[in-house]
């Protein structure tokens, strides 16, 4: 179940690390208001804006669109998509459908987080990558497949994933 | 003398693959040397495989390019489009001669897929010009009743595209008889199934149809308003939609009075899924456009009865929608042709897995799924052995390779223990191991449990837990009985689709390869080599260099040697974590 037990997550809500500008909602709220089946399209919007959604935003949303505070909550921990922290500046999606699981798609993962020093799912202490895990990415024939950014890497190994993330992190750092 | 195209597929298979680069390119070089070409797009052929593919069609006919990078363009430009002398080592397929490839079109009969990869998909213009809104404007024209429209979906005998298989006119009828001030047409594009991409690959190809489709199920069941639910992880299928709908709107095919025909009226707007798998079950998913959890709801009503809203509602798959259009322009006997006595017409399929061409495919109900992989798919690549290909994603099975010669249609592949599902097909040779398969199926329905009935909640997790075991080593001759128990108790007590299937990946690789199951439990092995736990790692002399990498790597000190020399691992102290195979690079260390 993809729930996380919120007695332990709320503390977590993370007190952005620099000031939210609330009023980067408005056009948002705008949109909506009065609407029905809204939670989701707002909640989108809102990770869009801010890249994930901060706790003031929840209260705010809640606020202005009449919606429960537990209700955004409990959508937002529902779905996938809805991210409670801050990610890194690049996020490397690593495919694990049907079609790269039977072709290794583990080992690009495994040796990923061995490289960045992160478990799936998290930021590495830079600030520069965020690794996930994703169902299916749609590109099976060229599997296994791992996305960062728009760019697409296929038919993949462990080392070769390792060497374009140094790569792209020598880039980045000059 | 007609002007030279050259055409770029823009999937996202495509786009992977460096179309976009390809495309970029050649526009750039059109520009700068002034060269006279009509450059176009246009989306996936199915023919993922040879991506990025480049399309030439001159005077002499078509040539289709695969495997083209932005130096083989410049190439194809220069040699064939200024000086008429096309590449034959890049062709796939051309009208003028016979090549391997063209027998990966030649076995498929492309109904749903009829535009895809022969449109630019956003140019309204290109569908209308291959008969596109020609069964709206036939409706309109021939004043045809909704119950007509109906009768006529009945007698094709299509039924559900997304994986139920259930008929889609009887659906359409149930949704026509309940009178309502308001009524819903959805299109599930929810595409959630690993290995699977045909939804995709048709809302980016041909998004028209699609809309074509729904428009006609609204004017049968007399619903004015449709919602289409795609996943928010196809962007290009969003964007490609919301061209689409903005296009039809300006020409008349949605919005009120529909080509002029007074109180029909039609509006599609386009919901995008926040990811969760369990929203391509219907009631799941209307859940989730009104805002809420995607947890499903219980059935009766039925959503053509209380749907969206409360209203009566009709949900219908993408590629279910595609074929409406054809069925209604040339019939439903035309499309009832096709196919065995209880699946009429067409399905595709995505091929992924252990096969030399991937891709899409569609192909007549009735051929057999030997046929698929070694005919169209060109078998299993490296010379492996084929060993069983998986149907129906997390909800289906595995089939295994005696039993290829089962042909594809709802009933025969349900009596397999598989699915037909929404179309994925993936190929396993024998270096997969039929175990470390049904844990991934059912890690993943774990995951994706909405967590609504204990037994799929639960039980999952307990069932994975089981197969986490055997696949490490700890499994005991019970686990195999304990598995069975868990599997009938879930599909017994969930409310879902997804609980009710969860368990049919387990259900059927213990069904044909219990002996993969009795190697890693009673000889501890995994036959495949797959298992890590179950894994001896050992150097192999010859290939290794002393380079001391897997020394150095290795997390508990198991291997030892010096510099130059060959290393040697410690077989009591290895934990079998693969370290060492994934770092060396010489292939020196062996697994048995």
């Amino acid at each position: 179940m993809r729930v996380k037990r919120i007695s332990k997550k709320i503390p977590e809500l993370p007190e952005s690390p620099e000031k939210v500008d609330l009023s980067l909602l408005d056009p948002l709220i705008e949109k909506f208001s009065g609407k029905k089946g809204i939670t989701i399209p707002v909640l989108q919007g809102a990770q869009e804006i801010f890249g994930f959604i901060p706790r003031e935003v929840f209260i705010r949303l809640s606020e202005e669109l009449n919606l429960e505070l537990n209700e955004l909550y409990g959508v937002a921990t529902f779905y996938a998509q809805f991210r409670l922290s801050p990610v890194g500046k690049m996020i490397i999606k690593v495919c694990h459908g049907t079609a790269c699981h039977v072709q290794n798609a583990g080992t690009i993962t495994e040796s990923l987080q061995e490289s960045l020093k992160v478990e799936d799912g998290c930021t590495t202490e830079d600030g520069l990558f965020t690794l996930e895990s994703v169902a299916c990415l749609g590109c099976c024939s060229l599997a296994p497949v791992m996305m960062i950014g728009d760019e697409t890497y296929g038919k993949l190994t462990g080392n070769e994933a390792v060497k374009i993330i140094k790569e792209l992190k020598l880039k980045e750092k000059n | 003398m007609t002007k030279t195209k050259v055409i770029i597929g823009l999937g996202s298979c495509g786009v992977a693959a460096g179309a976009g680069k390809v495309y970029k390119k050649i526009s750039e070089l059109k520009e700068a040397e002034n060269l006279d070409f009509e450059l176009g797009k246009t989306s996936c052929v199915g023919m993922c495989y040879r991506e990025p593919l480049v399309e030439v069609i001159d005077e002499n006919g078509s040539f289709l390019y695969g495997g083209i990078d932005e130096d083989k363009a410049v190439e194809l430009i220069n040699k064939h489009v200024n000086n008429n002398n096309p590449v034959r080592d890049y062709i796939v397929v051309t009208d003028l001669y016979d090549t391997p490839d063209r027998k990966y079109l030649e076995g498929q009969v492309k109904i749903a897929l009829r535009n895809c990869g022969m449109i630019d998909p956003e140019i309204i213009a290109e569908y209308e010009e291959r008969g596109g809104y020609g069964a709206v404007r036939k409706i309109v024209e021939n004043k045809i009743p909704p119950e007509n429209v109906i009768k006529e979906v009945m007698d094709s005998g299509l039924r559900g595209r997304g994986g139920g298989g259930f008929p889609t006119g009887l659906k359409w009828k149930f949704a026509h008889k309940n009178k309502s001030d308001n009524k819903y047409i959805i299109c599930n594009a929810d595409e959630g199934d690993p290995g699977a991409f045909m939804d995709r690959s048709l809302l980016e190809g041909d998004p028209h149809s699609v809309l074509e489709g729904m428009i006609i199920a609204g004017y049968a069941v007399g619903a004015n308003e449709g919602v289409i639910y795609c996943r928010a992880e196809y962007p290009l299928a969003l964007k490609r939609l919301a061209i689409a709908i903005e296009q039809a709107e300006d020409r008349g095919y949605l919005g009120s009075n529909i080509l002029g025909k007074e109180g029909f009226d039609f509006r599609i707007t386009v919901k995008e899924g926040a990811g969760a798998f369990v929203c391509g079950e219907e009631t799941a998913l209307i859940a989730s456009i009104e805002g809420e959890r995607g947890m499903p709801r219980k059935r009766p009503p039925f959503p053509a009865e209380s749907g969206l809203w409360r209203k009566p509602s009709n949900i219908n798959n993408v590629e279910t929608f595609a074929n409406i259009p054809w069925i209604i322009d040339k019939g439903g006997s035309a499309y009832a042709k096709y196919g065995t006595e209880k699946s009429k017409g067409t399905k595709v399929f995505a091929l992924a897995g252990k096969i030399n061409h991937g891709g899409l495919v569609e192909v007549p109900m009735g051929i057999t799924i030997k046929d698929v992989i070694f005919k169209l798919g060109g078998g299993i690549p490296g010379g492996k052995k084929f060993k069983a290909v998986q149907l129906g994603g997390p909800s289906g099975g595995c089939i295994p390779e005696y039993l290829s010669s089962t042909v594809v249609d709802f009933d025969s592949v349900t009596a397999t223990g598989a699915i037909m599902g929404s179309g994925g097909m993936v190929v396993m040779d024998e270096t997969t191991c039929m175990v470390d398969v049904a844990k991934f199926f059912l890690d993943f329905t774990r995951k994706e449990s909405c967590g609504k009935c204990t037994f799929c909640r639960v039980g999952t997790k307990r069932m994975l837990e089981i197969l986490i075991r055997i696949t490490e080593g700890e499994g005991e001759t019970k686990d195999m009985e304990k598995l069975e128990e868990l599997a009938y108790q879930i599909k017994d007590s969930s409310l879902c689709g997804l609980g009710q299937t969860a368990p049919n990946p387990v259900l059927t690789t213990l069904k044909y390869f219990r002996d993969e199951y009795e190697a890693h439990i009673s000889q501890k092995k995994c036959p495949s080599l797959t298992c890590k736990k179950l894994l001896t790692y050992e150097v192999n002399e010859e290939n290794c260099t002393g380079c001391t990498v897997c020394a150095k790597n290795c997390p508990v000190d198991a291997i030892e040697g010096a510099r130059k020399e060959v290393h040697f691992i410690k077989q009591d102290i290895c934990i079998r974590c693969g370290v060492c195979f994934n770092k060396c690079k010489f292939d020196a260390i062996n697994l048995s």
